[in-house]
């Protein structure tokens, strides 16, 4: 299952080169065959919005998905390959553009790539896609040959009349094959994944010679002609505005060509280049109109997030069984214990940028977004031209985690061209200001409680968030009669995010409170500070009681198989049963996100009782199906990077209103040599599809900190370990 | 204007002596591979190799780089296209994931080599401080092994 298959990868190369000029037919809103064939730039046809197959057999996979580095688009067009019966070989891809999508009546559906969603949400109608094309290539050789096509198998772009041992390619047929009409949804079958043959192999990514030649093409690397480039600043206090400027101190700098303000917060200079425009900003004398929060402090968002730890004020009930409450205020040998989770800014290697070119009847932007169609509106939006007279063009990002799914980049770029009709002006924030104006991860409080009775059985647990939303932030609508539901990833009942322990009397529930620092969607979201909370505090429970944390959490497990089957096998990948070597301590965590089932175990060592060498993480993972195991690997391993470089060194910190941290140097992230080994358990057990970017991130941190206690018998409850003058070793 | 040799050309460009060469190389020649990170040499996105060793290009001048052997990651394969063997290493790895940190990784890892064949884990620990915020570097240190050992 998991070893690499080797690939010709010319046909990869060739493709995506000709894709980056290319772009499809517009216009066209016939989704489906019929008698008018949609054809692709190029002038191949169209099988149907998803495979478009040239004549030299070249397979042309739509991705509507944004790659950020994740592997979503050799995944997905593992799916479509799957039941087209293509050869894995010829295949490349392409990504269809929003204002296609939107003329073509969304024939793509949705483009919006976080929440781990990219593959979990449209596995079943790329699937569909693939198997529909398939059927019609078949078809059209049938009609060739005035057979059956039920006498017709299809593999490897071939296709063959059993009886007569006739054979063709679907680049033979494709174009009959793109004037019939598409079979009915019920006469699709879907292959049973037992007979899955590029579903389930770690075939190397289609993205890679690119990204190691310097030939890919994000974003900040766009040139267009007479392209301008600009720099800005906006109101470093969130909920100010731009008082004023005094653009005459800069007027005849080098390059300079504008200075413009950017709604009603912020400004930039345009110029020739960016390092002019860069430099000229940083000589403007800008005045701001701090607003209502320039007295604002981590330490005043710390103690009204504080307050709502205590159960007299307000909150909202998130899993509920039992009565909690009243078992607590009874209970003879209880433990309480209050964690922290601070901000943390996405930090993605590119920092933000857009291009875009407006015109009295145009707009276009281009820019690497994680929801095209989003970006899209903002165009719409930002412009005022209809949808016909707007595109986005989608660039490889540089990162996303959450941060490109926002569009505040995408207006910046459009309300600054909208100043210089005709003109293409590249935005691209320094990464001073990338770090000044994140979506932050959103900070929250923590206290929890719970309740033995005389045997040392847990029979309460009292979870009491404090702390931002970030759904009542971004999506209002979401709310649920006030309650943001995304507060309690991994702590809900059931579903994709269900907390894997059944405790008889449980209360969790959330007082929201929300700091003026704008939250986001930082992968993982809201699974990174739960799953601490809870986890380090399951531990503390154990402990508290002289029992082993994996004993102690497998008692309450039972009726949680898959959470249950997680945590055993790291637990038995690291020898929890046995002796660590000497000087090693070993932790471990286990949670639920995105329809995933995660658990981590680590070794770590401590020196001068603050220099943590963490030697080794084994983390198991059942995300239902592993489409492509190589590529959750690197997602696993590439995700405790990141939340570990969020436990160690990040923490964004407020003072008078503005974040504090100003780039690298101030918001750290680790380096390879703080790098564990990670053994990765993927272990899907079928029958259900989770995500396999955001769930894993979330173990790691846990799985240290509780390893940290073994070493040293102090227990960490906030985060970064950097304020506590604890680092790597 | 200043005269800088990159991947064996000599090249006019027309900047003022203390622009950072990272962005005469993105903007005024037009390379685009190599990629701004953070702008105060801490992340390595911007490395290329000066007379042969890593450098991050954020930090120094075009006044500093001038008459030197500037390469950049478009400079590392052959004349005939044929991949570094780091490159060949990265590709049958599957190291990069969004790609972005890659180019300067890459850059330090060939300056690595150089300079130590077969390099340990340590020297790697030692050399290698690039920062990628996609988390990979289990890839890059199988794939630094697999290239010194190519």
């Amino acid at each position: 299952m998991n070893k690499h298959i080797t690939l010709n990868r010319r046909a990869f190369v060739i493709g995506t080169a000709a894709v980056a000029g290319a772009g499809l037919s517009v216009g066209m809103d016939i989704p489906f065959g019929g008698p008018t064939v949609v054809r692709a730039a190029d002038g191949s046809p169209e099988v149907n919005v998803w495979v478009v197959i040239r004549p030299d057999d070249t397979v042309v996979i739509r991705i509507a998905r944004s790659e950020m580095g994740q592997g979503t688009l050799t995944g997905l067009a593992q799916l479509v390959a799957e039941e087209l019966e293509c050869d894995w070989s010829k295949v490349t891809t392409e990504y269809p553009t929003p204002g296609q999508s939107v003329a073509r009546k969304r024939a793509w559906g949705d483009f919006s790539t976080g929440g781990s969603r990219g593959i979990r949400t449209s596995q079943d109608y790329v699937r569909k896609g693939g198997a529909t094309a398939r059927m019609m290539l078949v078809q059209a050789a049938a009609n060739e040959w005035k057979v059956p096509a039920s006498e017709c198998t299809a593999a490897n772009s071939t296709i063959t009349h059993t009886p007569s041992s006739k054979k063709t390619t679907y680049g033979k047929v494709v174009e009959a094959a793109a004037k019939l009409t598409p079979p009915a949804d019920a006469e699709i079958k879907l292959k049973d994944p037992k007979d899955w043959k590029i579903i389930g192999k770690s075939v190397l990514r289609l993205d890679t010679v690119e990204k190691t030649n310097g030939q890919m093409i994000y974003g900040a690397d766009i040139k267009l002609p007479g392209m301008l480039n600009a720099a800005i600043k906006d109101c470093p206090v969130f909920g100010g505005k731009l008082k004023s400027y005094d653009e005459a101190k800069i007027t005849g700098m080098k390059g300079v060509k504008k200075v413009v303000k950017v709604g009603e917060t912020a400004v930039a200079v345009v110029a020739d280049t960016w390092w002019h425009a860069k430099t000229a900003l940083d000589a403007l004398p800008i005045v701001w109109d701090e607003g209502p929060n320039a007295k604002v402090s981590s330490e005043s968002i710390a103690k009204w997030l504080a307050e709502g730890l205590d159960n007299s004020q307000p909150a909202l009930i998130g899993n509920q069984n039992g009565d909690a409450k009243a078992v607590l205020a009874s209970a003879t040998k209880k433990v309480e214990a209050v964690y922290s989770y601070p901000y943390q800014n996405h930090a993605c290697m590119e920092p933000l940028n857009a291009t875009a070119l407006y015109t009295a009847d145009k707009c276009e932007v281009w820019c690497g977004t994680q929801n095209g169609e989003a970006a899209f509106a903002a165009v719409l939006e930002v412009s005022g031209l209809p949808a016909d007279k707007c595109e986005v063009h989608k660039q490889m990002l540089g990162g996303g985690f959450g941060r490109r799914g926002m569009t505040d980049y995408v207006r910046q770029a459009v309300t600054i061209a909208k100043q210089m009709p005709g003109t293409p002006v590249k935005l691209l924030w320094s990464r001073e200001e990338d770090m000044a104006h994140g979506a932050y991860h959103p900070i929250t409080q923590c206290k929890l409680t719970g309740a033995f009775d005389a045997d040392n059985n847990l029979t309460a647990l009292h979870v009491r968030l404090s702390g931002q939303s970030i759904l009542f932030s971004l999506r209002p609508a979401a709310l649920e009669n006030g309650k943001d539901p995304a507060a309690f990833q991994g702590l809900s009942p059931t579903g994709d995010w269900a907390i894997g322990y059944s405790v008889p009397n449980l209360l969790v529930e959330h007082s929201m409170r929300n700091p003026h620092v704008p939250p986001g969607f930082w992968r993982g979201v809201n699974v990174n500070q739960n799953a601490i909370y809870l986890e380090c505090f399951m531990d503390e429970l154990a402990l508290s009681v002289g029992q082993d944390p994996v004993a102690f959490r497998r008692k309450l497990m039972s009726k949680h198989p898959k959470h249950l089957a997680v945590l055993n096998a790291v637990a038995e990948k690291i020898g929890w049963d046995k002796p660590a070597p000497q000087g090693v301590f070993r932790g471990i965590a286990q949670h639920m996100g995105y329809g995933s089932y995660v658990a981590a175990a680590a070794e770590i060592s401590v020196t001068d009782g603050n220099k943590i060498k963490v030697h080794r993480i084994v983390a198991s993972t059942d995300p239902g199906y592993a489409v492509n195991p190589a590529q959750i690997e690197r997602q696993i391993a590439g995700s405790f990077v990141y939340g570990l470089s969020g436990l160690f060194y990040g923490g964004c910190t407020v003072k008078d209103g503005a974040i504090e941290q100003t780039n690298f140097d101030t918001y750290n992230s680790m380096r390879i040599a703080e790098m564990p080994k990670v053994e990765s358990i993927v272990m899907p057990s079928g029958g259900f599809w989770g995500g396999v970017g955001e769930p894993t991130i979330c173990v790691a941190g846990p799985a240290v900190l509780n390893a940290y206690f073994a070493a040293t018998g102090k227990r960490i409850r906030s985060v970064p370990l950097k304020d506590q003058n604890i680092s790597f070793a | 204007m200043a005269n800088l040799t990159i991947n064996g050309k000599s090249i006019n460009v027309d900047v003022e002596d203390d622009t950072p060469l990272l962005w005469a190389i993105r903007e005024n020649v037009g390379l685009t591979g190599t990629k701004y990170g953070c702008g105060i040499a801490q992340c390595g996105a911007c490395t290329v190799h000066i007379d042969g060793a890593a450098m991050r290009s954020c930090g120094i001048s075009v006044s500093e780089a001038v008459g030197k052997q500037i390469t950049t990651i478009e400079g590392l394969a052959a004349a005939n296209g044929a991949l570094h063997k780091v490159q060949q290493a990265w590709v049958a790895k599957d190291v990069p994931q969004c790609g972005y940190c890659q180019s300067g990784m890459i850059m330090a890892v060939v300056a690595l080599l150089k300079e130590k064949p077969k390099p340990t884990d340590q020297d790697i620990n030692e050399a290698i401080t690039n920062i990628c915020r996609c988390g990979t570097f289990q890839q890059v240190r199988e794939a630094i092994h697999a290239a010194a050992n190519a």
